[in-house]
């Protein structure tokens, strides 16, 4: 993982810019429901006047309110408000209407709003139980139809009625009220705001403001607001998306881009060490897996903790008392979704090994057509197909009906919270210590945080695979390959002659116990053919690849015209040297392209004389677009006796002073190999030429055969010299020519 | 050594290989959508009760859980209306007993819901595992009953995508979008009913998120797709380009083209990038936009349930059960949007294994003589002993009508007798044994067997007659004693020693780490070519056949091995008889017939001598092989 973070470290500024923007979504995000609930709870129940003490009021108002007030409440009241002249402010006559034509009470700037209100509040309360009691009095019910009646009066009480009481009310003494005032004492702060809250709607509405209208544009404000944080939350999220694609594909790129230009510089080493097939899934799938990791990754690992936590934060702010509800669902959800895993995880790993199973059942199948319809073992092969798929249908069946669990189980889990929460809500707001908005709020505010949670839970699943890859492409990164350029190389170009000299080499595989090549020494002399043959495992391919430099030599020393190779840059190494692979590996792109992979300038009468010498012509010349004609990835539309061929004719392009062939004769018949081995011996000239064969006919006439067995040479000179001298080179001859061919 | 052909390309799914949405990337069509489907439906159709079921399952506990916000709604309702009077004086308070009542009533509808959702799922996941079990056998009977000649046109990788690919294509459909279409149908409708039920017009008003959703998704599938069939492009010309340079390495490094291999991958790196991070982008949009769109229903909710509410059109609960309908509708519009890439994909995925399991079976056998193989029963008319005499009587065949390649070709081979096949390679030697065994049938003429026409025996007691030993050694992943009693299945373990013994493998297996139960590897490489090939001798061995087919080819085995191979090959000849494909025409001089193929077609026949005497095809190809170069 911390070359991941590398390959971010690039990005500070994009990456801190992409945080940012995140928090900015979260924090949209959250903010919905908060205003929601600043729709319901202000806006309707409180018919928009956010305010619990009136900001002006008529003095009849203010006398009235002022009777039911301890000495202390009156005196904060008096402090705060001063009394206006009629017509003295425009800016209150626009407010207030009324103020153009009689004197207001105006809240003097400074004052504690909240304090206020809940003196107002008592007040009413207070008034509130006055007139109840004097109802009572009056021999009216004391519940029930009394005070429906006020409950109704006070949204639409007529206010000036109660003014008219105001004279009788002056004449009792303050202590006539002292009981109301005490009562009014225990209720609790938020209903008294609530209701000093309905008080000033009546306040604002004797002073003739359009209180309908305060309403509707609380509503339509909070409302325009919430569409200006949606739109921003929308481009917060949107910059997100660009920054956090471009920045996870630029790494993807680069991080391909290393790795390739990595491997390109590999030895064969390497190649073994990692295997080419492993490398070629760093190179792909690995990457492309780190890539959505980081696409889905900037988004959601970082996404959802902000979001997870600001909504805690939030929720907690609207409820603390209820916050214990969203910590047991979490755990509850958490728990759920480990016990599934723990479950589901190993048996996931299990199906995509029955699915290669199954997979190699039946290539087997398909490629033992043959046998198998041959032996009649039909039945057999079914009943093996049926086992695995058996096996694979029913742990497949398990983990789909886990999965047909976890969904129900948890949409009833989220289901059942926010039922939770309406009950438990339900009595909080009884206690008057939260509003229906704050509840409503903390619902969605609940989901929001257990959805967080779920989405942290699918990354901790996620990164563990991504982080796989990355030590897999970390692996090859972090790999030096052996084979290096001298500091100082000497040099060697237009020079050469290409004598090759063998000197003691000794070669074993890095890691291997026992050498492939011990104690070898030849000489290879210009304008003459030398030649290797041995069973398999003999070690005649690895002894020609050491030129190269393929492999470096474990001991000894691989001369050529006297210079060590590993003293020579292996640019001009390999320019002196046309070399043929035992496979005909041919590159996409048309049979020219492939055949001036030799040489990058070669004409066109050079690379028809190549395909002539490499008996091509014939082939190439019945395609229809003769040297223009398409070869597919791999070579897969030319046979192999035609890869070869191709493959012989690019080295010859090259024109090369050493020329090696790797068993490149193999998938040849016998007429062409004899055709093809006589126009070779015309065309390579002086050249030095290095042939490794399987067929003693082959390699009958070359100047030096160099017999090996199990990495040593046990012969070497001409056809006919070895076999009479030498044991192994009869064997195989034998074995592939009877006596008298011999001869 | 790097072993440049011996690398299993990386797996390819279905689906975007970034991992994209599936549903952004252009999925497979149908060339038959109607009829595809139709045989869907038609297998289907065996299980139409326990679908039946899901489905109404389906239904039920999608209207329960949609029911739910607006009965939630209420609640909040009372809790209003209490909490009015509450502050009002009134006393009554809030009923608590009114909201428990509510709540109850929604764990009940809850717990149905998630209920019938399980049991939906239960019996979903049955049904469709119980089709993947059923379809899987179904292509693996179907594999053994199709003719040799349609594997020809046919590659193994498409038989086996067909296998795993679509049938888990169809799994999946059944198993997951099946339902998926059903209750995001549902859901859209249900929510529909409920809201226009809470408040017609605020409904008529909220309904705008559909056309912004619809044209989102429209927009940004239509966009995003251009995209990620150029990023798909790339990454298989990317891919394709670095399997090329790593399998190919060392003749990029002999010929020095790293520079040449880094330039042209920074070239197709960039164009991936270009088209990858726009893919993503634009597919990475769908969500956010989606949100933003359902955001703007919310607010819509909001303002406008605030005035409703206002004028005594709607409660506080109307909001409510509102604002979480309007955040649940946009979900079912990307999916029903999804639908019809979701059909045309499972109708392709049907429509390739229908295909197969439709194909041309080989014509079925209709035996008139069978095979005595108990010497105490004497031979009836329809229960003969076979020698193993081979007739052919003017054969002619070609793998395809328009092209006859084998033209009138007669040839006698008595019991014991040894025949060679020889040829360039690609000449088609193989193409006779095909014919003996009945792989494929001849277009005129006849093969006989001890005067049987080889049309008259099943193709089982036909082949049982044979003994293979190719080329291409084929074993399975399974043990050692396993393979070898492939030749016979009830052989015992005796028996498979005494094969093996016969076949020169007895030895090398016992010093193999488990002897007769190692097994033997899934790419079978933990033995030796040679000894492959000692191994499928031995099976053949014990198979006990009357005639026996050989294909001699031990090019890349070592000398030693080489000599007990050929020493086990002359063991299995022993009285049998025999056909060689020579690869080596040394050691066919003693067959009692020769025959020369070139081009399909059976150029010459004869002994050695006679061949050599004609100084034709058979003499050039044999003296080639001693040819010198000119100058050498």
């Amino acid at each position: 993982m911390k070359k991941l973070f590398l390959y971010l470290k690039k990005y500070p500024f994009w990456i801190f810019l992409c945080l940012v923007l995140l928090f900015g979504q979260a924090m949209a995000d959250l903010s919905l429901p908060n205003l929601m609930s600043d729709i319901v709870n202000i806006g309707i129940q409180k018919g928009g006047i956010k305010e619990s003490a009136p900001e002006a009021l008529s003095p009849d108002a203010m006398k009235l309110m002022l009777t039911f007030l301890s000495d202390s409440d009156r005196k904060a009241v008096e402090s705060s408000y001063s009394l206006m002249k009629a017509g003295s402010s425009e800016e209150y006559s626009k407010k207030f209407p009324k103020s153009e034509t009689s004197d207001i009470y105006v809240l003097k700037s400074g004052s504690d709003n909240n304090r206020l209100g809940a003196i107002f509040g008592r007040s009413a309360f207070a008034l509130l139980y006055y007139l109840q009691d004097a109802a009572g009095q009056s021999g009216k019910p004391h519940t029930g139809q009394a005070s429906a009646s006020f409950t109704e009066g006070l949204n639409e009480v007529d206010m000036s009625a109660l003014y008219k009481m105001q004279p009788m009310l002056d004449k009792l003494p303050s202590s006539a009220f002292e009981k109301y005032m005490k009562m009014a004492e225990n209720i609790d702060d938020s209903i008294l705001t609530q209701v000093s809250n309905v008080m000033v709607k009546q306040f604002y509405d004797e002073l003739e403001v359009d209180t309908g209208s305060i309403r509707l544009r609380y509503i339509l404000r909070t409302g325009i607001f919430m569409l200006l944080i949606t739109l921003a939350g929308a481009l917060a999220t949107f910059f997100v998306s660009l920054i956090s694609t471009r920045i996870s594909s630029d790494v993807g790129r680069r991080m391909r881009q290393d790795v390739f230009s990595r491997v390109v510089r590999f030895s064969s080493t390497e190649f073994d060490k990692f295997s080419t097939a492993s490398l070629i899934t760093r190179t792909t799938n690995d990457i492309t897996q780190v890539q959505m990791l980081l696409i889905t990754g900037i988004r959601m690992i970082c996404f959802a903790p902000i979001m997870g936590i600001g909504g805690i934060v939030m929720a907690v702010r609207k409820s603390p008392s209820m916050s214990w509800i969203i910590a047991v669902a979490v755990l509850v959800l958490i728990m759920l979704i480990l016990v599934i895993f723990q479950v589901a995880v190993p048996r996931f790993k299990l199906i995509q090994k029955l699915v290669d199973k199954l997979n190699l059942v039946t290539r087997e199948h398909l490629s033992g057509m043959m046998v198998i319809r041959a032996f009649g073992t039909q039945k057999y092969e079914e009943e093996r197909f049926e086992g695995v798929n058996r096996e694979l249908t029913g742990v497949n069946l398990f983990i789909n009906r886990i999965m047909a669990v976890m969904f129900p189980v948890m949409s009833f889990l989220m289901n059942i919270l926010s039922l939770v929460i309406v009950w438990v809500g339900a009595h909080l707001i009884d206690l008057g210590s939260i509003q229906i908005g704050d509840m409503m709020a903390f619902i969605q505010y609940s989901m929001q945080i257990i959805i967080s949670f779920l989405m942290i839970s699918i990354t901790f699943i996620m990164i563990p695979r991504a982080a796989v890859s990355v030590s897999r492409i970390a692996e090859v990164l972090d790999t030096e390959p052996v084979i290096l350029d001298p500091d100082k190389p000497k040099d060697i170009k237009g020079k050469a002659r290409g004598r090759v000299e063998f000197r003691n080499v000794s070669f074993k595989y890095s890691g291997a116990e026992d050498y492939v090549l011990k104690d070898i020494s030849f000489v290879a002399e210009p304008g003459k053919t030398t030649a290797f043959i041995g069973s398999t495992g003999s070690g005649k391919s690895t002894l020609v690849n050491l030129i190269p430099r393929f492999y470096d030599v474990t001991e000894g020393q691989i001369l050529i015209d006297g210079i060590d190779v590993r003293e020579m840059s292996q640019h001009d190494l390999h320019e002196i040297i046309g070399y043929v692979p035992q496979k005909g590996i041919l590159f996409s792109g048309t049979i020219a392209s492939n055949l001036k992979y030799g040489r990058n300038g070669a004409t066109g009468e050079e690379i028809a004389e190549a395909a002539a010498i490499a008996q091509a012509t014939e082939f190439i010349s019945a395609l229809p677009e003769g040297f223009e004609s398409p070869i597919a990835q791999g070579g897969t539309n030319v046979s192999g006796g035609q890869k070869q061929r191709l493959s012989i004719a690019r080295a010859l392009v090259k024109k090369a002073p050493i020329f090696i062939f790797d068993d490149s004769f193999s998938a040849l018949d016998f007429k062409t190999d004899a055709a093809l081995r006589k126009a070779l011996k015309e065309s390579t000239g002086d050249s030095t030429v290095l042939i490794v064969a399987q067929r003693v006919g082959t390699i009958k006439n070359a100047d030096q055969i160099i017999v090996l067995d199990q990495g040593r040479i046990v012969g070497k000179g001409t056809h006919s010299e070895l076999i009479k001298s030498c044991e192994t080179y009869r064997e195989i001859a034998l074995s592939q020519l009877s006596e008298e061919e011999l001869a | 050594m790097s072993k440049p052909d011996n690398y299993r390309p990386p797996r390819r799914r279905h689906g975007g290989p970034m991992g994209g949405p599936p549903m952004m990337a252009p999925g497979e069509k149908a060339k038959d959508f109607k009829g595809a489907m139709k045989k869907l439906v038609s297998y289907l159709s065996r299980y139409k009760f326990r679908i039946l079921i899901v489905l109404i399952f389906a239904i039920a506990s999608t209207i329960f859980s949609i029911i739910g916000p607006k009965i939630l709604g209420r609640a909040t309702n009372i809790l209003t209306d209490g909490i009015m009077s509450k502050i009002t004086g009134t006393g009554a308070g809030i009923d608590f007993a009114g909201i428990g009542k509510i709540i109850l009533l929604l764990i009940g509808l809850y717990l149905l819901s998630s209920l019938f959702s399980y049991i939906q799922g239960w019996i979903m996941s049955g049904v469709s595992m119980k089709v993947t079990y059923n379809l899987r056998n179904d292509i693996a009977k179907k594999i053994n009953r199709l003719p040799l000649s349609y594997y020809d046109k046919t590659t193994h990788g498409e038989v086996l995508s067909r296998v795993t690919n679509d049938v888990d294509t169809l799994a999946h459909s059944l198993n997951q979008s099946l339902t998926q279409i059903i209750t995001s149908t549902t859901t859209f409708i249900g929510i529909l009913v409920m809201m226009f039920s809470i408040n017609w017009f605020m409904t008529l008003i909220s309904l705008f998120v559909i056309p912004l959703s619809a044209i989102n998704v429209l927009f940004i599938v239509k966009r995003s797709q251009k995209y990620f069939v150029s990023q798909q492009e790339y990454l298989g010309h990317i891919n394709g380009h670095i399997e090329e340079v790593y399998g190919g390495h060392t003749v990029m490094k002999a010929f020095n083209g790293e520079k040449a291999a880094i330039e042209q991958f920074t070239a197709l790196n960039n164009k991936l990038f270009d088209s990858a991070w726009k893919s993503q982008f634009l597919s990475g949009l769908m969500m956010p936009i989606m949100n933003f769109i359902s955001n703007l229903g919310y607010v819509a909710v909001c303002m406008l349930g605030g005035w409703l509410v206002l004028k005594g059109r709607l409660k506080i609960g109307g909001i409510q059960a509102f604002l979480q309908y309007v955040r649940q509708l946009t979900q079912p519009i990307g999916q029903i949007a999804n639908i019809s890439n979701i059909l045309q994909s499972t109708a392709a995925a049907a429509e390739r294994v229908f295909e197969f399991l439709a194909e041309d079976e080989q014509t079925p056998d209709n035996p008139l003589v069978h095979i005595n193989t108990d010497d105490s029963i004497p031979d009836t008319d329809t229960l003969v002993h076979i020698k193993g005499s081979v007739q052919f009587a003017h054969v002619n065949f070609g793998y395809t009508p328009e092209k006859t390649i084998i033209h009138d070709f007669s040839a006698n081979i008595s019991p014991g007798q040894k025949v060679a096949i020889v040829g360039p390679t690609g000449a088609g030697k193989t193409t006779i044994v095909k014919l003996l065994m009945r792989f494929y049938d001849v277009n005129s003429g006849a093969i006989l067997v001890d005067g049987y026409n080889i049309k008259d025996f099943s193709r089982q007691e036909l082949r049982s007659l044979f003994g293979m030993v190719l080329q291409d050694t084929w074993l399975f992943n399974g043990t050692i004693r396993d393979n070898i009693r492939y030749g016979k299945l009830d052989a015992t373990d005796e028996e498979v020693v005494a094969a093996a013994k016969a076949a020169q493998a007895d030895h090398f297996i016992r010093t193999l780490p488990d002897g007769y139960n190692m097994v033997i590897n899934e790419e079978a490489d933990n033995i030796s070519q040679g000894q492959k090939q000692l191994l499928t001798i031995a099976r053949a061995i014990l198979a006990d056949p009357k005639i026996l087919i050989l294909d001699e080819a031990t090019s890349s085995v070592d000398t030693r091995t080489e000599l007990l191979i050929q020493k086990a090959m002359d063991n299995l000849m022993k009285g049998r008889t025999s056909f060689i494909i020579a690869h080596r025409l040394s050691t066919i001089r003693n067959a009692d017939l020769i025959l020369c193929m070139d081009h399909g077609d059976i150029v010459e026949q004869g002994t050695h001598e006679e061949l050599m005497a004609k100084n034709g095809f058979y003499a050039r190809l044999y003296n080639s092989q001693f040819e010198n170069p000119a100058s050498a």
